[in-house]
C-alpha cells in the first residue's frame, strides 16, 4: 500500500445526509479518481460530527481543513485546489467551533499521516517460510553474526535498551531491562522463552510471524539468550497453531543444518538451543508464570510474584519471557541501531505495533503501523470505513484483556502512555471495531462470561469475582437489575483489579469499568427504563441462575 | 550443506542464493505465489493451489514456478495469488477461487493479460 497522504471525512449524521452528503461523498469520490488521487487518499463517512445549519462538512486530515455546508458542485474546484494543488479553498472553510461531537486534530501530525511501516511484518507474506535461503537473503541471521561477533553481551543489551523497545504482549515492560535483569543474575542455568501462545482472542499477529517468518524468531531468541547468557530456549506454541508448529520445527531444523542453532553457533563456541512445547489451549496459559508452570509440566496456575520470572522462572532458573512480535523487532534493531528505531513511532513508545482489526468494518485483517495512530485514522484509512454505513461506537482492544473503548477517544494517539493517561490500554493488538448495534452490557458480558470460564480458580478474587459480575451483568441484561447493581460492578471491578493474583483478574475488571465511566447512560436505561437501546439484550424480565 | 562459521560464510550463502534468485528472474519464468497461512488455507488456498497446478498441468505448461508464502494481512482478500511475470510488477488477485485460478494461469501467465476485476486495489 502507497503512503496516504490525506483522510477525508464526509459527515453522515441525519442532518447532513438530508443534505446531500451521500452525493457530496460520491462527486468526491468520482473527482479522486479523475485526478488519481485514489492512493494517495483515503475517504470515508464519520456520523459523530456535524455542525448546525452548516453541514454536510469535509473534514481534510492531517491539514485540520473543514469545509461547511458542501454540495456536490463545490467538490471539483475543492479537489482540484486543496487536495491536488494543496491550496485551502478558503470561502467554504469553516470554524471548528461549536461542533457538535468530539473531533481532535494532532498538531505533531500536520503535514503527513501514518504509513504502514513494516519491521515485525517486513518478511512476512513475502518470503517461502520453509526456506531458510529466503530469509538470509532479506539480511537474515546478519543481526546475530553481528552480535556474536562483535558485541560483548552488555552491549547487546543496552542497544536494546536504548532503543525503548517495550513488551508487545499487553503489559509494555521494557525488553532491555528485563535482559539486563536477567543477564545480572550469577546461576548456572538461564532460559529464554518465546510466549507465542496468543491465547486473546480476536488476536493473530503473533500466528502471522510464525507461520509467515520463523527464523526471525529464532535469531531473536539468540540473540536475547547472547544477551543474558542462557543455553536453552522454549518457543511456547498454542496448540491449536498445528501450522505455526510445523514451519517453526523445520526451520529450527534448518539453522541447525547451518550452524545457526545448536552447540557451535557461528562458529563462536557459543551453544543454545530451542524446543517446542505446544500449549493444550488454556487462556491462563498465556500469562508467563503460569506458562512457566505448564512447560514444567504442572497444572498452567499462575505463580505468586515476587520473585519474578528473571530471578526464579523455569526450574527457578532466570529467565526470560518475550512476546513474539517484541523478539520480531530485535533484529531489526540490532541491524539499524536504536535511534533508527527511536525514529519511529512516539517519544514515549517507539516503534511500531500490529493490530488485527476486526468488527463492523469494510477491511478486516492485519497492519504494522507507527506507535501514536489514532483509532479514527485505523477505521478511516486501514478498515476503509465502517461497514454499511454504521457509526462507530465502540472498540476493544487486545482480545479480552484490554479495555472498552468509547468513540470519545477515538483521537487518542495509540502508544502505552496515551492511553494510560486516557485510563484505558492497549492490550495485546486486537482492535474489535462496534458499531451502533453493538450493546456494551451484552459485550461486557461477553467478556465477563469468558473470564468466568478461563478463571484458573486458583484466587477467590478471580474465580469468584468474574461469576459474580457475570451474574450482575445477566441480571440487568435480562430487564431486572437495580441501581445497587451498579454499586457492586464498580465493587467488583476495583476489587478484581487490586486482589487478584495474575493479570487474567486484574484485566477481568476493566471492561466493568469502561462501562460505568463512558457508557453509564446504556446501562442505566437497562435498569430503570429495563430498555436495551441497541436492542440486544433480551431483557425477557426471568432471570434464573444460570448453571453450567 | 556447510555450517557458517562467519558473518563472510552468511554473506556467501546470501549472495550464492541471491544469484539463483537472479537467473530464475532473468530466465524468463513466471512466479505464481499462493498465500499458504492459516487464513488462506481456511479460506480455501489449498483448492486454488490444487486448481493451478491442475492448468498447468492440463495445458502442458512449462517454466512457471508456483511457491507459497504466509499472510500478508489482508484477510478480506484471501485466498490472494500473486503473480510476478519476469520483468514486471507483481500482480496480487483476492478472493481467488479455483475457476479464478485457472483464468489467471489462462489468461495472464499464458496470455500476458491482467484480469483487472480479480485485482486488491490499494
Amino acid at each position: 500500500m502507497k503512503a496516504i497522504r490525506s483522510m477525508i471525512l464526509v459527515s453522515s449524521d441525519p442532518e447532513s445526509m438530508d443534505h446531500g452528503a451521500l452525493e457530496v461523498f460520491s462527486t468526491l469520490q468520482k473527482q479522486i479518481l479523475a485526478h488519481g488521487l485514489e492512493e494517495e487518499i483515503s475517504l470515508s463517512m464519520i456520523s459523530d460530527v456535524s455542525k448546525k445549519s452548516q453541514n454536510p462538512l469535509v473534514l481534510v486530515y492531517p491539514d485540520a481543513v473543514i469545509y461547511g455546508s458542501v454540495t456536490p458542485e463545490d467538490i471539483p474546484h475543492i479537489v482540484e485546489e486543496h487536495l491536488y494543488k494543496g491550496r485551502v479553498v478558503e470561502e467554504k472553510q469553516i470554524s471548528p467551533y461549536d461542533l457538535s461531537g468530539r473531533i481532535a486534530w494532532l498538531t505533531a501530525r500536520k503535514g503527513t499521516l501514518p504509513a504502514e511501516n513494516r519491521i515485525v511484518l517486513k518478511n512476512v507474506g513475502l518470503i517461502d517460510p520453509e526456506i531458510i535461503d529466503d530469509y538470509i537473503i532479506n539480511e537474515g541471521y546478519e543481526a546475530l553474526g553481528k552480535v556474536l561477533k562483535e558485541m560483548t553481551p552488555k552491549e547487546t543489551y543496552t542497544v536494546i535498551k536504548e532503543s525503548g523497545l517495550q513488551g508487545r504482549g499487553g503489559a509494555g515492560f521494557p525488553t532491555g531491562l528485563k535482559w539486563q535483569f536477567v543477564a545480572g543474575e550469577k546461576r548456572d542455568k538461564k532460559y529464554v522463552i518465546c510466549n507465542a501462545d496468543e491465547s486473546e482472542p480476536g488476536t493473530f499477529k503473533d500466528r502471522l510471524v510464525l507461520e509467515g517468518d520463523p527464523h526471525a524468531i529464532i535469531e531473536a531468541m539468540t540473540i536475547a539468550a547472547y544477551a543474558v547468557g542462557a543455553d536453552e530456549g522454549f518457543v511456547y506454541i498454542r496448540g491449536e497453531y498445528g501450522l505455526a508448529i510445523t514451519r517453526m520445527q523445520k526451520a529450527i531444523e534448518q539453522a541447525q543444518e547451518y550452524g545457526l542453532l545448536g552447540d557451535n553457533i557461528f562458529g563462536t563456541g557459543f551453544a543454545f538451543n530451542i524446543h517446542i512445547h505446544a500449549g493444550a489451549g488454556a487462556y491462563i496459559c498465556g500469562e508467563e508464570t503460569a506458562l512457566i508452570e505448564s512447560i514444567e509440566g504442572n497444572r498452567g496456575e499462575p505463580r505468586a510474584r515476587p520473585p519474578y520470572p528473571t530471578t526464579a522462572g523455569l526450574w527457578q532458573k532466570p529467565t526470560v519471557v518475550n512476546n513474539v512480535e517484541t523478539l520480531a523487532n530485535i533484529p531489526a534493531i540490532i541491524r539499524n541501531g536504536p535511534e533508527w528505531y527511536k525514529s519511529i513511532g512516539t517519544p514515549s513508545s517507539p516503534g511500531t505495533k500490529v493490530y488485527t482489526i476486526l468488527g463492523n468494518v469494510n477491511v478486516t485483517g492485519l497492519i504494522e503501523v507507527p506507535m501514536g495512530i489514532t483509532l479514527r485514522e485505523v477505521i478511516s484509512i486501514y478498515a476503509k470505513g465502517m461497514k454499511d454505513g454504521g457509526t462507530f461506537k465502540v472498540a476493544q482492544t487486545g482480545g479480552s484483556s484490554g479495555s472498552i473503548i468509547p468513540a470519545s477517544l477515538q483521537d487518542t494517539p495509540m502508544d502505552f502512555d496515551s492511553y494510560n493517561k486516557a485510563g484505558v490500554s492497549l492490550g495485546s493488538g486486537a482492535l474489535l471495531i462496534g458499531n451502533q448495534d453493538v450493546c456494551v452490557v451484552d459485550l461486557a458480558k461477553v467478556l465477563l462470561n469468558f473470564f468466568r470460564f478461563e478463571s484458573c480458580g486458583k484466587c477467590n478474587p478471580c474465580r469468584i469475582g468474574n461469576k459474580r459480575a457475570f451474574d450482575v451483568l445477566s441480571r440487568i441484561a435480562e430487564g431486572v437489575g437495580n441501581l445497587q447493581d451498579l454499586v457492586d460492578l464498580q465493587m467488583l471491578s476495583n476489587q478484581l483489579f487490586e486482589l487478584s493474583n495474575c493479570g487474567l483478574g486484574q484485566t477481568a475488571g476493566s471492561p466493568l469499568k469502561d462501562i460505568l465511566a463512558h457508557f453509564q447512560a446504556e446501562v442505566e436505561a437497562h435498569i430503570k427504563l429495563k430498555v436495551c437501546p441497541a436492542g440486544v439484550c433480551p431483557m425477557s424480565g426471568n432471570w434464573e441462575h444460570q448453571i453450567d | 550443506m556447510s555450517t557458517i562459521k562467519s558473518l563472510d560464510d552468511l554473506k556467501k550463502i546470501r549472495e550464492e542464493a541471491l544469484k539463483k534468485q537472479q537467473i530464475k528472474e532473468s530466465s524468463g519464468k513466471t512466479e505464481v505465489i499462493v498465500g499458504m497461512g492459516t487464513v488462506g488455507i481456511a479460506a480455501g488456498a489449498r483448492e486454488t493451489l490444487k486448481a493451478i497446478l491442475e492448468t498447468i498441468e492440463k495445458e502442458n505448461l512449462s517454466d512457471i514456478i508456483v511457491r507459497q508464502t504466509g499472510n500478508i494481512g489482508l484477510d478480506s482478500y484471501e485466498p490472494i495469488v500473486q503473480v510476478a511475470v519476469s520483468g514486471k510488477d507483481k500482480v496480487s488477485y483476492g478472493k481467488v477461487n479455483p475457476e479464478m485460478a485457472q483464468r489467471i494461469i489462462k489468461e495472464h501467465v499464458v496470455e500476458g493479460e491482467i484480469i483487472s476485476e480479480y485485482q486488491i486495489k490499494g
